[in-house]
């Protein structure tokens, strides 16, 4: 169960969104999330849902990758959309008590799945088709300009890049840990939301103890390699916005530009 | 003067809540030449990880000295030279990798460096070709087995040109394939690119494979010579309570019951050539009492 996490997991392709400069894709992404929010009718919300799917098909990753990472979210879609669905003004078409379902509700509902199903796949077009020590890297170009302020920018990104690096190794390890505290007679699975919280604790314990044992290994590994040792730093990958990432903008532009319009023009939820 | 010069080295750990500083090494005298292989060997806790430490600077010895090419190690100045041309490798090939993407970790040590990205992208080309991991520069690091992680961090090390590398139990963690691969490519670094190894090891039949082999028992250096002159030693070993390669102490034992077999047999082919040569030929002596 804890190997399935698609979420932030790399895809390796070659194609056309893996070959945009992660600045460029990084700032795009927030830009369609911001405007998911900010299209108020289902056509201006349709223009995005296109232009997502757009970068779906572009990004050469499976489809099934697309849906684990939404089947992961199924139930805050499903929680969100219901409370939705009771929430609608106008004429009740069922009603029990308090609880009415109205056309507006049944309309607010599908909005919002749609809403957070987009925002799902479109972050997942970004960390499917950018490796976390690029989109690090994007951050720590983006925020660059805030070394003035002496924030520690690179300092920063290398947190970032290292967490990533030992998420997998800890989930493994965890793994292993609960099946060495099992076969050892620890009940993980059984009892109250008290009782499993407590049961965790020979869990954590020994996964922190070990965690810290690995931050003095990685921390001598990394002075081997000279970390810190001269202010200079460069970066193998270059990264420079091409025709590709401009087009990209200009499209993302675009339908933005329509959704505004469309947000003004278009008479209520069409 | 040698490429790594130690001249009576002596090391004490800080003193903790729990134990006073207690001295790990009493003086050792080591000298390294460039393009030597050499295997140190001894037991748990004999100080040979700390003697690792010492020869890249990141440990500073708290008596005698340690030269890298003529620069001491103790000398703040050197650290970014010494740190260069001398890399370490440590056992846990999980946790060296700083990146999650294979090339991406091993340009880490270059960036550092300021090196130009073009020169990067070369030398993290040339050091993947050269622990034979180039196809899968792409992929993530933890998907890999332990022996290829641990080939990734030897790339890591590459990657900074270094003169030296120092490896302290790098196949300690490994299945005995992954043990194979790392050491098929740690003496192809040594014999084609004439980079110096010191490989910090407690498994014999790894340590024959050395140049030279040194011994080190309780914070001195107890032995040191050739394979075959060290492990025909037996009995000085295992005063000490080391081990010696299966092949030797048969040789040692069936020795002691008045066989005429060599002092200084260091594997099996030569084990069996030995006893080929004491045991009558099998048509001939079937059956028959020797």
């Amino acid at each position: 169960m804890l190997s399935d996490i698609t979420l932030g997991q790399f895809y390796p392709g070659k194609s056309l969104l893996h070959r945009m400069d992660p600045r460029m894709k990084l700032l795009l992404v927030v830009a369609v999330i911001v405007f998911i929010f900010v299209a108020s009718t289902f056509t201006t919300l349709g223009l995005i849902v296109l232009l997502v799917l757009t970068a779906v098909l572009l990004s050469g990753v499976p489809f099934g990758q697309y849906a684990k990472s939404l089947r992961a979210i199924l139930f805050v879609v499903l929680f969100t959309s219901i409370l939705n669905l009771f929430y609608g003004s106008g004429e009740a078409l069922v009603q029990w008590g308090m609880m009415r379902i109205t056309m507006d509700g049944i309309r607010r509902a599908i909005f919002v799945a749609v809403r957070i199903g987009t925002l799902i796949v479109c972050s997942a077009v970004l960390t499917f088709t950018t490796s976390p020590t690029q989109l690090t890297d994007a951050l720590e170009r983006l925020l660059t300009p805030l070394r003035k302020l002496r924030v520690p920018v690179h300092d920063i990104a290398m947190m970032m890049t290292i967490s990533l690096r030992f998420v997998p190794t800890l989930l493994e390890e965890t793994d292993k840990i609960m099946s060495a505290q099992k076969a050892r007679g620890a009940d993980l699975e059984s009892g109250g939301a008290i009782q499993r919280v407590k049961a965790m604790v020979p869990v954590l314990i020994p996964l922190i103890v070990s965690a810290f044992r690995r931050a003095m290994d990685l921390a001598m590994a990394m002075e081997c390699r000279c970390y810190g040792i001269s202010a200079r730093t460069t970066k193998m990958r270059q990264l420079h916005i091409g025709t590709l990432d401009i087009m990209s903008a200009l499209l993302v532009i675009v339908v933005a530009a329509l959704v505004i319009v469309g947000n003004m023009l278009l008479p209520g939820w069409m | 003067m040698s490429f790594i010069e130690a001249r009576g080295v002596r090391f004490a750990y800080d003193p903790t809540d729990d134990e006073p500083a207690r001295e790990v090494l009493h003086g050792v005298d080591l000298s390294i030449e460039k393009g030597e292989f050499v295997a140190l060997l001894g037991h748990n806790g004999c100080g040979k990880s700390t003697m690792a430490k010492l020869l890249n600077g990141m440990l500073h010895p708290t008596g005698g000295n340690i030269t890298v090419g003529g620069a001491d190690t103790a000398d703040e100045s050197h650290l970014y030279e010494v740190r260069c041309r001398v890399g370490l490798i440590q056992q846990n090939p999980d946790n060296q990798l700083v990146a999650s993407i294979v090339e991406e970790d091993v340009a880490f040590g270059p960036e550092n460096l300021g090196i130009e990205p073009k020169e990067i992208r070369r030398r993290v080309d040339d050091a993947l070709k050269s622990v034979d991991m180039y196809e899968y520069r792409e992929h993530a690091t933890y998907k890999l087995s332990g022996g290829q992680k641990q080939r990734i961090a030897i790339a890591g090390i590459i990657a900074m040109q270094p003169e030296c590398i120092v490896l302290d139990e790098p196949t300690a963690m490994l299945d005995p394939r992954g043990r194979k691969e790392v050491m098929d490519t740690i003496h192809t670094l040594n014999r084609e690119k004439g980079i110096t190894v010191v490989l910090i090891t407690h498994y014999m039949d790894e340590a024959v494979q050395a140049g030279r082999v040194v011994v080190m028992d309780s914070g001195t250096i107890l032995m040191q010579g050739t394979p075959r002159q060290v492990f025909s030693q037996v009995d000085v070993l295992k005063a000490h309570a080391l081990d010696v390669p299966q092949a030797s102490e048969l040789a040692y034992r069936l020795r002691a019951l008045g066989w005429q077999m060599p002092d200084d047999i260091l594997n099996e082919d030569e084990c069996i050539a030995a006893l080929q040569v004491c045991l009558p030929p099998v048509s001939a002596g079937k059956g028959e009492a020797t």
